[in-house]
C-alpha cells in the first residue's frame, strides 16, 4: 500500500450534566409528543462520556502527537469544567436557543476543541449513555 | 467490503525517556511516566481487517488463523514484556501508546493473508488510545 500512514490520539473523559429537550418553535403539546420524558420541565441527567481524536505528526524526541497533560488542561478549561454538574440549557450559552441534544452537544464541543494549539481535531463523539453515543467530524 | 474486529489484551510495563532531553526535561515532560523503575498497563489491541468474505467459507479471515498470527506477533513478543528493554522494534523510539500502535501495525501488515489490515487501536487504559490506519481508508468503520 502506498498511503501515509496516519496515527491518531483518542481520549476519553467524563462529566454529568442535566438537559431539557424543549423548543419555542414548537407547541408545548408537540414539544412533549417530539421529546417525550427528555421534555420534562424539571430536566434530568446524564452521566456523558466524551471522546476525542487528534491527528498530527508524531513528535520524534516525545514520541507522541500531543502531550496528555496539555490535552488534558485544555480539554478540562473548555469543556469539563463549563459542563460538569452544570444545568445545559441554563448554563452554557449555545444552549440558550439550541435544544441541548447530544447532537448539538458533539458539535458545540466540536466548536471549543478544534482551536487545540498542538494536534489538528478529527472528532469528536458523546456517549450519553452506554446505549446511545454520537460523533461529529466537523462537516 | 466486510471489516472484522478481533481484540486481545496484554500486560507490559514500559518507561518514557529521551536521550535527545536533559534529565530534568525528561522529569517535565514526562512527568510520572518518567520514573526509571517503570511501571505497567493492561494494554487492549483491537485489529481490523477489511476484506469481501470468501464466497466458500462467508469469512473474511479465519479467525482462528488471525487469532494465531495475533498470539505470535504480538502477545509472545509484548505481553508481560518491559516494552523498553525487551521488543527490538521499540528499542530506539519512546513506547508511547502511538509509537507502540505503529510498531504493532508494522508487524501485522505484512502477516494478513486474506483480506487487508484497516485499523489498529491500542488501548493503554480504557481512556487512552491511539490508532492507525492508511489515510485512504479514513472515515470508514471508526
Amino acid at each position: 500500500m502506498s498511503e501515509t500512514l496516519h496515527i491518531s490520539l483518542g481520549r476519553r473523559y467524563h462529566f454529568a450534566a442535566s438537559h431539557r429537550l424543549h423548543t419555542t418553535k414548537l407547541s408545548e403539546e408537540e414539544n412533549n409528543r417530539v421529546f417525550g420524558k427528555c421534555n420534562n420541565p424539571y430536566g434530568h441527567g446524564h452521566n456523558y462520556t466524551l471522546e476525542v481524536r487528534f491527528s498530527g505528526p508524531v513528535d520524534h524526541a516525545t514520541g507522541m502527537i500531543a502531550n496528555i497533560a496539555d490535552l488534558d488542561a485544555f480539554v478540562n478549561e473548555r469543556v469539563i469544567e463549563p459542563f460538569d454538574h452544570r444545568s445545559l440549557q441554563d448554563e452554557v450559552p449555545a444552549f440558550r436557543h439550541a435544544v441541548p441534544t447530544t447532537e448539538n452537544l458533539c458539535v458545540e464541543i466540536f466548536q471549543r476543541l478544534k482551536t487545540f494549539p498542538v494536534a489538528t481535531l478529527e472528532a469528536v463523539r458523546v456517549e450519553e449513555t452506554s446505549n446511545n453515543s454520537f460523533e461529529y467530524g466537523g462537516n | 467490503m466486510v471489516y472484522l474486529t478481533r481484540k486481545l489484551e496484554f500486560s507490559a510495563s514500559h518507561l518514557y525517556h529521551s536521550p535527545a532531553l536533559s534529565a530534568e526535561e525528561n522529569r517535565r515532560v514526562f512527568g510520572k511516566c518518567n520514573n526509571p523503575h517503570g511501571h505497567g498497563h493492561n494494554y487492549t489491541l483491537e485489529v481490523t481487517i477489511a476484506g469481501e468474505p470468501d464466497p466458500v467459507t462467508g469469512m473474511v479471515l479465519d479467525l482462528k488463523e488471525l487469532k494465531g498470527i495475533l498470539d505470535r506477533e504480538i502477545t509472545q513478543r509484548m505481553d508481560h514484556r518491559f516494552l523498553n528493554y525487551e521488543v527490538a522494534e521499540l528499542k530506539n523510539q519512546i513506547p508511547t501508546c502511538e509509537n507502540v500502535a505503529r510498531v504493532i501495525w508494522n508487524l501485522l501488515e505484512p502477516k494478513i493473508p486474506q483480506g487487508h489490515l484497516h485499523r489498529v487501536r491500542l488501548y493503554e487504559s480504557a481512556d487512552l488510545f491511539a490508532e492507525c490506519y492508511r489515510d485512504g481508508a479514513r472515515g470508514i468503520a471508526r
